[in-house]
């Protein structure tokens, strides 16, 4: 029986999402249709978009469904930025891709001039550095974008200092809360009230997906403030305050809400139960492992309780993936490009790591679904894995082989 | 499993054979589709998906395993120093050498691997004492026993080649399509996987830059300009410009290219033709002869697709204590530039192999001198 241990690429569907999405797709009817059967799939739409709502402190009005989590950022970073004159953003080292490639777009298309925020040790963006960016002529700022929760390590930011940065300094802020939500309590206005932000400006955007806790893949949502003012990417029909066109869909909204409402008001319970997982987790990798590094925060109140993020000195994290898979166990390295190919972490590079470590890390992420015997089931597997990839080494410029 | 058709139908006998089989694609540049583009050749996103569908049917797992900044070492930038080194350097070769069966080997053994399949066109046999040895395919038109000869007998401890005894790649593409590989039909690449467009002077001018230089005969008398030696190669007839005929009025050839000076030398076919080639790095695919040292009669290959040449080879020790091979056509071979491989077989096995750094021509220099002064 495989062992699952990746939740953060994504994970399983729950019953109550699967059997919502089922008996929403029997129901038919254009939720932008004006006849009774169009109203009927308007109200399950809307019935759902209150209930993701709910369980990101938002108003519904300011939920817009997407097609996943990237389209919202998508949206959200463009957006803002087309709306505004200002051309930098800024944005921290360490981002998910979805952030780093919409905002090196910007810079090679848009004339967008990318400030790239430090990150400490531990994952953390370094506030006197925004701050800094922040008092260095805001007006040429158009927004500052950052994950909520690093999706590698696990690291969750400050958001009330960041979200009371940007509106002291009146720029609008995104919030990439994909790997966040459903980890974390989350609300949208406590966020922007307790900031002081004024209309338009600090926390205006927030991008979360619902396959990861639980919903299915291919519906996202970006919570956008209605005070905000943003271009859209999508134009047709008019569909969601004219931001998102396209039909909706309603079955995938559905589910996601189903999922939403299993989730969260089972947060609190569930992260305990996880946290206590990892640490058992960890307990095992470090005895198994002495001289391997765990990432990130090692404070639980400062990171994800369900990841786990280690570097071990001399393997190559893609060897461990495989040896791992082989014992049957999925894990990951992190983030792969669109052919396959590991690439070195791109976040402990940014935490200023060097190559060979960003080379060997390996994450492993625990969900709803995850099990003591699961970790234990990693952890008997690791010793051999390890060594095996010690001995595989870290790909070095000469082989046995050569001459 | 490069996403052709013979890694994937090689891949499906290893399986079939009772091995335990994992597909592992070599990722050879970080930013796929800046190699080659469409359907051919390596490291594409289209090609790493066709290797993994035909991953999938063969019900093998299949990862990709990223070898770019040795490849980027190893065969692309030793492919442009060679090529300033006024040489001509097989980069299929040398990633033979240096990623399939050293980088890839490794990490494979390292990992608990036993041995490396690819779907190269070549036979491994085992003699009565165990000892391996490296034969031509029985296609004969696909044998690339010739790109395998750099293996020596560690590599090829490793290495397996189920498609060896295909009689023809028609089969193969036949096997495939029985197999429900949607790469039954692809089409099978050539050039340099690296050179996108097949340009291989435009690409090499962006990298070693071009310099107008001399285009001398062979008595050193200027006949014309070139725009950068590494533009040409040995045997090279065209595009070589000379305003004025030869005196005999023959068509003249590129003979030899000197990079340090920058210029091209050239002179009439006959000149092309070679007696003699030795290079001072030298292997054997298997068991070497029994006395290297005393000749021995074997047939030369200097390229993937010439016809060998039956030859005398030995291995000679200068004052020094450095060995070379030696290798005597027994008639000239034509069009021998220095850093090709020299692949010398005995019947169908390939005996071994040197990279040529020198020849002799046939048709010695000093009457053309005396013709000269005269």
């Amino acid at each position: 029986m495989a062992v699952y241990l990746d939740h953060a690429a994504t994970t399983p569907m729950s019953d109550t999402a699967i059997s919502a999405y089922v008996d929403a797709m029997a129901v038919v009817g254009n939720p932008s249709s004006i006849h009774s059967q169009g109203q009927n799939a308007r109200r399950l739409l809307e019935e759902a978009r209150e209930q993701v709502a709910a369980t990101l402190g938002c108003d519904p009005i300011e939920v817009v469904f997407t097609g996943n989590g990237t389209e919202a950022i998508n949206l959200a970073i463009k957006g803002l930025f087309w709306a505004r004159p200002g051309t930098r953003i800024l944005v921290p080292g360490g981002e998910h891709h979805a952030t780093i490639d919409t905002v090196e777009w910007l810079e090679r298309h848009e004339d967008a001039v990318i400030d790239w925020l430090p990150l400490d040790e531990l994952g953390r963006v370094r506030l006197d550095a925004l701050e800094s960016a922040l008092a260095t002529d805001a007006a040429s700022i158009a927004l500052v974008s950052m994950l909520w929760a690093n999706n590698e390590v696990g690291t969750l930011q400050p958001v009330a200092e960041i979200a009371a940065l940007a509106a002291r300094y009146g720029i609008p802020l995104h919030l990439d809360a994909v790997a966040a939500y459903g980890h974390v309590p989350i609300s949208f206005a406590d966020v922007r009230a307790a900031s002081g932000a004024a209309a338009g400006v600090g926390l205006v955007a927030l991008s979360v997906s619902a396959h990861k806790i639980g919903g299915p893949v291919g519906i996202g949502a970006l919570v956008l403030s209605r005070t905000a003012a943003l271009e859209a990417l999508i134009h047709g029909g008019g569909q969601q305050r004219q931001v998102r066109s396209g039909t909706q869909d309603v079955a995938a909204a559905v589910s996601f809400a189903a999922a939403s409402g299993a989730v969260i008001p089972a947060m609190e319970g569930e992260s305990a139960r996880v946290e206590a997982l990892r640490s058992r987790l960890v307990a095992g990798v470090v005895a198994a492992v002495p001289s391997v590094v765990v990432n990130g925060d090692p404070d639980a109140a400062g990171r994800l309780p369900g990841t786990a993020h280690f570097a071990f000195p001399g393997c190559q994290g893609d060897s461990l993936l495989f040896l791992l898979d082989a014992a049957g166990v999925s894990v990951s390295t992190g983030s792969a490009c669109q052919a396959g190919i590991p690439e070195p972490s791109h976040v402990l590079l940014a935490m200023g790591r060097d190559d060979e470590t960003a080379r060997s890390a390996l994450r492993v992420t625990l969900g709803r679904t995850t099990t003591e015997a699961d970790v234990d089931a990693f952890v008997a597997a690791l010793p051999a894995a390890y060594a095996q990839a010690a001995r595989a080494g870290l790909a070095g410029r000469t082989t046995s082989f050569d001459r | 499993m490069s996403g052709g058709v013979d890694s994937a139908v090689a891949a499906a006998r290893a399986v079939d054979a009772g091995h335990d089989v994992v597909g592992v694609h070599l990722a050879l540049s970080r930013m796929p589709g800046t190699l080659r583009t469409g359907s051919r050749g390596c490291c594409t996103i289209e090609d790493s998906m066709d290797a993994q569908r035909a991953a999938n049917l063969i019900g093998i797992p299949y990862y990709v395993w990223d070898f770019s900044e040795r490849f980027k070492a190893d065969v692309v930038d030793d492919f442009i120093a060679e090529y300033s080194a006024g040489r001509t350097p097989n980069p299929c070769m040398r990633c033979n050498e240096r990623i399939k069966f050293s980088a890839l080997l490794e990490k494979a053994v390292s990992l608990g691997f036993d041995a490396v399949v690819t779907g190269h066109y070549a036979s491994i046999t085992t003699d009565a004492a165990g000892n391996r040895e490296l034969h031509r395919a029985a296609a004969w038109a696909k044998d690339q026993s010739y790109v395998l000869g750099v293996l020596t007998t560690e590599q090829l401890a490793y290495a397996m080649f189920p498609l060896g005894a295909t009689p023809s790649k028609a089969e193969v593409r036949a096997e495939a399509a029985a197999r429900g590989f949607s790469v039954a039909s692809k089409p099978d690449s050539h050039d340099i996987c690296f050179i996108p467009d097949g340009d291989t002077r435009g690409w090499l001018a962006e990298r070693v830059g071009a310099e107008t230089g001399d285009i001398l005969d062979r008595t050193g008398a200027k006949l014309g300009e070139h725009e950068g030696a590494h533009a040409y190669t040995v045997g090279q007839r065209r595009g070589l410009q000379i305003g004025t005929p030869a005196a005999d009025g023959k068509p003249r050839f590129v003979l030899e290219v000197r990079p340090k000076d920058n210029t091209v030398v050239v002179g009439p076919k006959e000149a092309l033709d070679i007696a003699e080639i030795a290079g001072s790095r030298f292997t054997w695919a298997g068991l070497p002869p029994l006395n290297s040292h005393m000749p021995f009669e074997c047939e030369v290959q200097i390229r993937a697709h010439a016809d060998p040449v039956p030859a005398t080879a030995v291995v000679s020790t200068d004052a020094a204590g450095a060995e070379e091979l030696v290798v005597t056509p027994h008639v000239p071979l034509n069009g021998v530039a220095p850093g090709q491989t020299a692949v010398v077989y005995v019947g169908t096995r390939v005996l071994g192999q040197c990279t040529i750094d020198r020849t002799v021509s046939a048709v010695p220099v000093e009457p053309l001198l005396a013709e000269a002064r005269a």
